[in-house]
């Protein structure tokens, strides 16, 4: 088959930026960890406080040292369970000094949701019997919207929290 | 060994085939269908960018995600599939023709594929399937959705048997002759096309039919998409590769032109069978349960598709300037300004084609494993599509309608129409270019997709997105009049347009153009790597996601209003 001689370069050409491209992604992903969530853990969707993360005591934010946090989330039409405040009222607005390193793990107890705090790299797929789990580091100070971010019935766009990264 | 390979294909030309009356009313049929599909998906389209500037209330108890599953499926699947497999039957039927008993099965096609989509609407209009058309388990539709879904894909299959076999008897008859390269285009497409909607027919006749009617308690949720996406990915290229046939084989001519290369043509269809498949993990990138290092095997395999869309980028702009120059245009850039831009099936596909650039980039961004995750779910990602199908393959199946609908109705393509049809395009490109242009930015923004209207309790992040849709909503607007425009030019040229006789074009090679080697019709060579790719991809993470399930889940209907 006969290939023109410029093609020929175009190709040389769009075929290296395709593997410059892929060794980044690779290096990034593999050499530094940056690989998209994919957390393996299961539980039953029907009872995900035997995973002692998700029992209602241990909802929403817990610190757990100096500028480490984790963050337990029970999902479900059309509302995040961050848990509940000294009150007895739900939480529905968390605060995370900057710079600290967060855990989030999310579950759900009916469909799918998503998990994104709008605006950051928090962004995760939750299936019912897997845990969703991702650590960050929130580095920029503002307001943000935690929102599904997945079609999960009629109140979907209803389902959303709020999230302060405070200096 | 080597000398076989060496092999080509001996030259005869066949004389033109005639497409006769009987022959039309079939291929017309499919696109009326998809020209109704057209309007009513657009209408939906339209009604989503209002609400969702927050000024406008739908009436009648009409649930956004009622009109949001309408649109997805009558645009997505039923408006591309029937457009697809009427173009492709027309292009069967002019290059290898078609015989009684094939225009028979054709037309069970054509029944069985509007009898299954009639089934999903009604369920969708009645509101008992507020499931958007990608259906994710655990929301639970009415089972005739699924039924219907399943009815249209069947109607598919008994269309690509008889587009196969009206290359073989086409073949038994000029043995040593190659295929002609359209029809050689069909059946690579139709194989894909086959290979990749098993995985969507098994989701649906195994696990949720069954399970939507009772015969099953629950599903497994992540084999369920994970089939679905199997399907999905080589969906994109069902819809994009009939648009690539008008690109390689049909513009050179209406330009004026010949084939840049039979061979570079076919091999990049080729590509396209063996790397449209399996990569359907990049759309599950954020997922739980998928081992990364999987993820990244498939998102590699993703990226080689990008190598036969290079060929076509360089072949179709060879061609213009080659075409050009032949005709006498001097200059670097003389060839380009004197293409027939007065043309309409030439300017509509063109601009569809500017458009794959920035649908490209979008793309390749989309699959970047890692960077998936600063836009998976947000209003980037329809940004993204509505540039590669609403607008690079819409646009050229407008440019085809052109002439493909007059040929078919014996009518002439008029100079009115001619005209009218490039005020659409542009009309499309701008609305587009503000309706996309704003969701990539919003997406960006993390404005999230698939969500009606909210003030996210007054969020700052959501006023600013406001901006932006209310940007989408005149964007949406002037696609719909663009659509308006649109359906009165069908109907012109179904019923009004004068008399005479439209061109079927199909570019043919130069006259000393290098003979296509014979291994290129080597089909069980093609599927053979095709079926080991896929097993290569998916094999070990699917024992894993079925031998590490988590309990199944039960179906959940009342959430979506049921
Ligand atoms: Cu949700």
């Amino acid at each position: 088959m006969h290939l023109h001689k410029l093609e020929k370069w175009w190709l040389i050409l769009g075929v290296s930026a395709l593997i410059i491209f892929l060794i980044v992604l690779g290096f990034g992903a593999f050499y530094m960890g940056t690989h998209p969530q994919s957390h393996g853990l299961t539980i039953d969707p029907n009872n995900v406080e035997a995973n002692e993360a998700f029992q209602q005591e241990n909802l929403g934010l817990t610190k757990v040292d100096e500028d480490h946090y984790i963050v337990n989330v029970v999902a479900s039409a059309f509302n995040y369970d961050l848990g509940v405040d000294e009150d007895g009222n739900s939480v529905s607005h968390i605060k995370i000094p900057k710079g600290a390193s967060v855990l989030f793990q999310v579950v759900t107890t009916d469909v799918i949701h998503g998990f994104n705090i709008a605006g950051t790299n928090v962004n995760m797929m939750v299936e019912p019997g897997y845990v969703s789990s991702m650590e960050v580091q929130m580095n920029n100070v503002g307001e943000f919207t935690l929102l599904c971010n997945e079609y999960c019935g009629v109140g979907h766009h209803m389902m959303f929290t709020t999230v302060e990264v405070y200096e | 060994m080597a000398l076989a390979n060496l092999q080509t294909f001996e030259d005869i030309s066949t004389e033109s085939i005639v497409i006769t009356k009987t022959d039309s009313k079939l291929y017309l049929s499919f696109i009326y269908v998809a020209i109704i599909s057209l309007f009513l998906g657009g209408l939906m389209g339209l009604l989503q960018v209002l609400v969702r500037t927050g000024e406008f209330t739908l009436p009648f108890g009409i649930g956004y995600y009622q009109i949001l599953t309408f649109h997805g499926v009558v645009l997505a699947l039923v408006l591309t599939t029937f457009f697809i497999i009427g173009f492709q039957f027309a292009l069967m039927g002019k290059t290898v023709g078609i015989s009684e008993k094939q225009r028979k099965f054709a037309w069970l096609a054509f029944w069985v594929m509007t009898i299954g989509t009639s089934m999903t609407a009604v369920t969708i209009l009645i509101g008992k399937a507020n499931v958007l058309y990608t259906f994710y388990a655990p929301l639970k539709a009415h089972p005739l959705f699924y039924i219907g879904l399943a009815l249209v894909v069947v109607g598919t299959w008994i269309a690509a048997i008889v587009n196969w076999r009206q290359l073989f008897v086409w073949k038994k008859q000029i043995p040593n002759q190659k295929s002609p390269l359209l029809a050689f285009m069909v059946t690579i497409n139709m194989i894909m096309w086959v290979i990749a909607s098993l995985g969507v027919a098994v989701a649906v006749l195994v696990q949720f039919i069954p399970w939507s009617l009772g015969f099953a308690e629950t599903i497994n949720v992540l084999l369920s998409r994970t089939l679905f996406w199997y399907f999905g990915h080589p969906l994109v290229y069902f819809w994009l590769l009939p648009a690539y046939m008008a690109w390689y084989a049909i513009i050179p001519k209406i330009i004026g032109g010949k084939l840049f290369s039979d061979s570079l043509a076919r091999l990049s269809f080729i590509l396209f069978l063996f790397f449209s498949i399996p990569v359907g993990f990049h759309h599950q990138l954020t997922e739980p349960g998928i081992d990364p290092t999987w993820k990244f095997i498939q998102v590699v395999l993703t990226f080689m598709v990008i190598i036969p869309s290079l060929m076509t980028a360089f072949s179709m702009f060879a061609t213009f300037e080659i075409t050009g120059r032949k005709k006498g245009h001097k200059g670097l850039f003389g060839w380009f300004k004197n293409l027939p831009w007065q043309d309409v099936r030439f300017f509509a596909p063109f601009v569809g084609m500017l458009a794959f650039i920035p649908g490209g980039i979008g793309g390749i961004i989309n699959a970047s494993h890692q960077m998936n995750t600063v836009v998976h779910n947000t209003i980037w990602v329809t940004g993204h599509f509505h540039l590669t199908v609403a607008t690079t393959v819409l646009l050229t199946f407008f440019g085809i309608a052109y002439w493909l609908i007059p040929h078919l109705t014996g009518r002439k393509l008029t100079r009115k129409i001619h005209r009218l049809g490039i005020y659409q395009t542009v009309v499309w490109a701008i609305g587009m270019t503000i309706m996309s242009g704003a969701m990539h930015i919003q997406g960006l923004l993390g404005g999230p997709r698939r969500s009606s209207y909210s003030e996210y309790g007054g969020s700052e992040q959501a006023v600013d997105w406001g901006a932006y849709q209310m940007a989408q909503a005149v964007g949406g607007t002037i696609l719909f009049i663009g659509i308006i425009l649109m359906v009165y030019i069908f109907i012109y040229l179904v019923f009004f347009a004068p008399e005479g006789n439209e061109e079927f074009p199909i570019a043919e090679e130069e006259n000393h153009a290098p003979a296509t080697p014979k291994w290129m019709e080597n089909w069980k060579l093609w599927i053979g790597i095709t079926i080991a790719l896929i097993l290569f991809a998916y094999t070990i993470p699917v024992v894993d996601i079925i031998q590490n399930a988590p309990p199944g889940s039960p179906p959940f209907d009342a959430i979506i209003g049921n």
